[in-house]
């Protein structure tokens, strides 16, 4: 699977509550969360955002509250990849569980710069940005969770009778 | 090679004779913990599955506790969801506004977590039971839905950070002051993916309120789970609360550790964290220049009853200073009866405080307490993002009861011995 989109660059440490307020947190409608995503740290993103684009951050992005919210305003406010140093463990776990996609690149999250336009090989998980002609390799996903996600998510795991590691 | 005492409580919930850091597993629950904001997007994953029953109804815990009473329409929507769920199922635990807390003061008051059991919550704030010698932290709403489904989740196992306390505590000095004491030591993300497990002679030193803050907040230092070891202090809090059996599991004395905080607990004064991360660690003393709008004293970090106390023997015949707002939140509906009982809620509303009953709704920017741009507040909550208690132009200051008590009275960051 190949993805490619502009790139939306920001710092380290970005939490779950500048990318969806708990001010929104009385619904679960994708759109709504989607319409708010980002919005206290860049109120212009969901006016710039394009189907396919990707976020990049640096270390521990998705760190704070859980809310599941977080990953799923992302996924539905058109993003296809977000690219990080690190990720913080609970936005990790429930991106993979819901199915977007997310890749762990200090590379690409130090070179890539906001508007570059990037290009995403899951497969191989070779980054390249098209805009300085530079590739980048991300970390493969451990076997047991590209499994899961090939499967579709946790729930799709579960249902299938295969949920175990 | 040894394992962490995480690791002991995770190979015997996944049927293992030992297991190793980063191996994935999958281990069985003995509790799975959602609110009113979680919950709903669980059950939506839970229904679109196609599942029609729940693991065990007696292991679920659904908690109303974040926006309830319901602030609006669309919170009292939320909540009805949850109802409707678990009457359907039967659910034991499901606690609404008359009976509700703050889930993670309300769980341990209600014996609902033993040492040495597993519990999942789809709440990053989950990782409090660890006080308690328990395995527990935070997952997803989808997380969440799995577990009921089928009481069993996939855990990779944790590396571990051994913090090692000695020494007294000073006077005024709380769980709240030593937590926000490592995490401005080892950075938000100081242990990301790992257990924070504390050891020493100093663990004595703290009560269980204190090492359930201390818990509480090892997720700002990105850690997987908080944990302490199950001593007298915790076989007394336990007692009388849980009627089921109980193991209490050790750390090997070759368990491998990944590096050793040493903490001396005399060294650490009052600490207030500035915004915007819960790692600018700052001393109490040094914030005579910071006026502040609003005190918070609450949350499922500092809302138990000795933190109200310390903040009524702050207050106790004081009044806030001018133009300073005091919201003041027991964390569960014992708490809160406790604190009439006690005096306290006369002290607090003497001192122009007001007093609710047990919300979330400030900690999270929810509602009870929104600021407006330019705003600063002294917040015993645990979180100090941009935007967490409203306008991204308001400030959130991180603090124990007496010291948000104590800035309370003097109008600016202040440590209680200075009043």
């Amino acid at each position: 699977m190949n993805v490619q989109g502009a790139a939306h660059k920001y710092g380290d440490h970005i939490d779950t509550d500048v990318i969806i307020p708990a001010r929104y947190l009385n619904t679960q409608d994708h759109k709504e969360l989607a319409s708010h995503c980002m919005e206290d740290i860049d109120k212009e993103f969901v006016k710039k955002v394009q189907p396919g684009d990707i976020l990049v951050a640096g270390v521990n992005f998705g760190c704070g509250s859980s809310r599941e919210h977080a990953p799923v305003a992302i996924k539905a406010s058109g993003v296809s990849c977000v690219i990080a140093a690190n990720f913080a463990r609970i936005f990790y776990r429930n991106s993979i569980n819901i199915g977007l996609a997310i890749l762990e690149c200090p590379a690409a999250s130090s070179a890539i710069e906001n508007g570059d336009k990037v290009a995403v090989d899951f497969d191989t998980g070779v980054i390249t940005n098209l805009t300085k002609n530079e590739t980048y390799q991300a970390e493969p996903f451990p076997p047991f969770i590209k499994d899961m996600i090939e499967k579709g998510g946790l729930m799709a795991s579960l249902k299938a009778g295969k949920g175990n590691a | 090679m040894g394992m962490t005492m995480t690791q002991k409580i995770l190979a015997k919930h996944a049927g293992l004779e030992s297991v190793r850091a980063g191996q994935l597993i999958q281990a069985k629950l003995d509790l799975v913990l959602g609110n009113d904001i979680t919950t709903p997007v669980a059950i939506n994953e839970f229904e679109a599955a196609g599942f029609d029953h729940v693991f065990d109804k007696s292991k679920i815990a659904l908690v109303m506790d974040h926006f309830v009473p319901n602030k609006d329409i669309k919170a009292a929507t939320q909540c009805k969801q949850c109802r409707t769920f678990a009457r359907r199922f039967d659910i034991d635990n499901y606690f609404d506004v008359g009976e509700m807390g703050i889930e993670h003061a309300l769980l341990p008051e209600k014996g609902l977590v033993a040492p040495g059991e597993t519990v999942i919550g789809a709440d990053s704030h989950t990782c409090t039971y660890g006080a308690l010698g328990a395995f527990s932290t935070g997952g997803g709403s989808t997380d969440m839905a799995a577990a009921m489904a089928s009481g069993e989740l996939w855990f990779k196992v944790p590396s571990a950070i051994r913090v090692h306390l000695t020494g007294k505590r000073k006077p005024f000095v709380s769980g709240k002051d030593v937590i926000l004491t490592l995490i401005g030591k080892i950075g938000v993300d100081g242990a990301r993916y790992q257990s924070l497990e504390f050891t020493g002679p100093g663990v004595a030193e703290l009560s269980i309120y204190d090492r359930l803050t201390i818990s509480n907040m090892a997720i700002e230092a990105g850690a997987k789970n908080g944990i302490f070891p199950v001593d007298d202090i915790t076989r007394a809090y336990v007692e009388g609360r849980v009627d089921r059996s109980w193991t209490a599991f050790e750390a090997d004395p070759d368990a491998e550790y990944e590096r050793t905080v040493e903490m001396d607990l005399s060294q650490v004064d009052c600490t207030v964290a500035y915004p915007h991360l819960p790692e600018n660690a700052h001393p109490a003393r040094e914030g005579k220049e910071i006026f502040i709008d609003q005190i918070v004293i609450g949350s499922c970090t500092n809302g138990q009853l000795p933190d109200m106390a310390a903040a009524a023997a702050i207050l106790k015949g004081k009044h806030l200073a001018k133009g300073v707002r005091g919201i003041i939140i027991p964390a569960t509906m014992s708490v809160y009866r406790e604190c009439m009982r006690q005096g306290y809620t006369d002290i607090f509303m003497d001192a122009g405080c007001v007093v609710s009953t047990p919300t979330c709704g400030p900690c999270l920017g929810g509602y009870m307490g929104i600021l407006a741009a330019g705003e600063r507040c002294v917040s015993t909550t645990n979180r100090n993002f941009v935007g967490r208690m409203g306008h991204v132009d308001s400030e959130v200051y991180l603090a124990s009861p007496a010291v948000a008590a104590a800035s309370g009275i003097a109008g600016h960051i202040c440590h209680p011995a200075d009043l």
